[in-house]
């Protein structure tokens, strides 16, 4: 016989209180991991949303302007290329994307479309927009944001082909945003003259809404060329992450680059920082609450089971227990549930947020293994916190009370 | 001299007055006694069973035991005597509902952490020493009142102690298993030499005793040494 026993024996032999004590902590934790399970898809997407917003951070030359960005003046100043190289060989957490480009207004058939030389892999992973049109099967793997997977095939006639000649963009090719696809009568295959140079259209980019959508883009290393402003660029576009920025990536980034003007697009950047914080905020607050509810349906059966026992202690008590054996012996129960509750709940709420996430939420939550520990350290922590108090009234329990009761 | 009481006090305060439940109680115990407490109902009997090692806190006075004095040790020294030198005999039997006959008696055995194997040894002795050694997997509910007061009783000397304190151990039996049970203590106290402190209003349990003790509104009227 242990006190470990004892416990045992009695969980057992009175199972009905076993089962509304596991009861109670199971549906706790099960709550816990089916909104976590939930969230957790959520937030995914959310951060997916959240990085179609594209980049957040602009670096510019210091003497330029956010307009001179946007109109690509002829004379707009540039920052060299190395400072691309500077960021990538520093310490800098954070910085999920680069897209160095050089933009400048040009004449093509007699109108004015803006050139843009970009690096294709870095300006299309900076476009989630693009992406999703299917010009790039590239998985982004961001720091802060959750793997995404990006549509592949999307609206396109020859994959491969297409995405070959994007993800390298050939010398001779270029990418037509879509207004001035329109304006200068373009279609895919068409050819056009650049600057004294012959380029192939590539592909018509998707409408976005921006300032893409009335650039022709074409290979920067082509562009300086064309332009005569080699290793030069009109700005860096990064991809920040939002926590980062908020834990100053922008001061970290102007250390490095003394000479530049580094600013944050704040519409962006607050969109994505207070909607994470929403996030996070919504799942505290679940938690406190469940917390409590849990603590309290813990602490009520407990509370029960001392009252119910109240004889018993003073037994144990007459025959030599300590006030401590008494506490092991509600903290060996209250451990006991907290641990088989946590296991249950663990795998209800999983269940509960595989079946009913696609159903209401039209998301698939997949199981998280790490929330298994979570759940059952959760569980028994909220099981010991429930049980405190009702254990140190059971082990001042006045023994002789009880025992001349009858 | 194992128990010396000395002008022990033990005050109630009930509805603005105060009751004396014990009303300077003295008297001596000396080991292999066997002690009986008479007196009618409300005398402070129990009271002062109960308060010898601190189940009840006395308001003044002293108690000591092997020549140390206990009545104002904290909790934790307290019940480790009760739980080495001091077996508890109840009129309600006092048994754990949900353990069976061996692991009721093995439970101060497990107090004291003896090993497994030791307390199924010493308990299986201990019930076939009280006639119970077929009755070990039963639940007290499963046993009469006679049998589960014997499982009482060794559950109370399975540890060696050197006291029983039994209060009323009678009380809810019949004349014939009264007599039973009385033998068996007297039996342990004789063969033990273990000191046996019994409470009872029965002139029959009474005269087993080698030193009666008769109280009165909390007063020791009569000390037949």
């Amino acid at each position: 016989m242990t006190l470990f026993k004892l416990v045992c024996i009695e969980l057992w032999k009175r199972k009905s209180q076993l089962i509304t004590g596991l009861l109670a902590i199971t549906l706790g934790i099960a709550v816990i991991v089916g909104i976590q399970s939930v969230a957790v898809v959520s937030e995914q997407n959310v951060a997916k949303n959240l990085d179609n917003l594209g980049a957040n951070i602009l670096i510019l030359p210091q003497a330029a302007s956010i307009d001179d960005y946007y109109t690509a003046d002829i004379d707009a100043p540039t920052l060299p290329m190395d400072y691309v190289e500077r960021i990538l060989s520093s310490t800098i957490a954070g910085v999920d994307n680069m897209s160095p480009k050089l933009t400048r207004r040009i004449k093509v058939k007699g109108q004015t479309v803006v050139l843009t030389g970009i690096l294709p892999k870095s300006e299309i992973a900076s476009k989630p927009l693009w992406q999703s049109s299917g010009l790039l099967g590239k998985q982004l793997t961001t720091e802060c944001s959750p793997n995404q997977t990006v549509n592949e095939s999307h609206g396109m006639e020859d994959e491969r082909l297409q995405r070959k000649a994007i993800d390298t963009l050939y010398s001779e090719n270029c990418l037509a945003g879509s207004q001035v696809a329109k304006k200068l009568n373009l279609s895919v295959n068409n050819k056009i003259t650049i600057l004294g140079k012959s380029f192939t259209v590539a592909k018509i980019l998707p409408e976005t809404g921006t300032v893409d959508d009335d650039r022709i883009f074409a290979n920067l290393k082509d562009v300086q060329n064309l332009l005569k402003i080699e290793n030069q660029v009109s700005a860096i576009e990064i991809m920040g992450c939002c926590h980062a920025i908020s834990e100053g990536l922008l001061s970290q980034l102007r250390n490095i680059l003394p000479d530049t003007r580094v600013t944050s697009i704040n519409q962006i950047v607050s969109t994505q920082i207070e909607t994470n914080q929403l996030m996070k905020k919504i799942t505290l607050v679940m938690l406190i609450i469940i917390f409590f509810v849990g603590g309290i349906s813990i602490g009520n059966f407990i509370w029960a089971n001392v009252n119910e026992r109240k004889k018993e202690i003073g037994i144990l008590r007459m025959i030599g227990a300590n006030h401590w054996t008494i506490y092991s012996l509600f903290l060996y129960k209250a451990v006991f549930l907290g641990i088989v509750g946590g296991i249950l709940g663990y795998l209800l709420g999983t269940l509960a947020g595989v079946i009913l996430g696609p159903y209401f939420a039209g998301i698939n939550v997949q199981p998280v293994a790490i929330y298994f520990l979570y759940s059952i350290l959760l569980s028994v922590i909220i099981a010991i916190a429930g049980s405190v108090l009702p254990t140190c009234l059971a082990a001042r329990i006045d023994p002789h009370l009880n025992l001349q009761e009858d | 001299m194992m128990i010396q009481v000395e002008k022990i006090f033990k005050r109630y305060n009930h509805n603005s007055k105060t009751i004396n439940a014990l009303d300077g109680v003295s008297f001596q115990i000396n080991q292999s006694d066997f002690v009986t407490v008479t007196g009618p109902s409300g005398s402070g009997k129990s009271t002062l069973l109960l308060s010898l090692f601190g189940l009840i806190r006395i308001s003044s006075g002293s108690i000591q035991f092997n020549d140390r004095r206990i009545d104002d040790l904290p909790d934790r020294e307290l019940a480790l005597i009760r739980k080495k030198d001091v077996g508890y005999v109840l009129q309600s039997f006092a048994l754990i509902p949900y353990l069976t006959t061996i692991q009721n008696v093995m439970i101060p055995l497990a107090l004291g952490r003896i090993r497994k194997k030791e307390q199924f040894d010493r308990a299986s002795e201990i019930l076939e020493y009280v006639g119970l050694s077929d009755r070990m997997d039963h639940l007290p509910g499963e046993l009469s009142a006679g049998q589960q007061q014997r499982v009482a009783i060794a559950r109370a000397i399975v540890h060696h102690p050197k006291v029983i304190l039994a209060d009323e151990p009678t009380g809810n039996l019949d004349p014939f298993l009264s007599v039973e049970i009385l033998e068996f203590l007297k039996k342990i106290n004789e063969e033990n030499k273990i000191t046996v402190m019994m409470v009872t209003h029965s002139p029959v349990a009474a005269q087993y005793g080698t030193v009666k003790l008769h109280l009165q509104n909390g007063k020791i009227m009569n000390n037949n040494r």
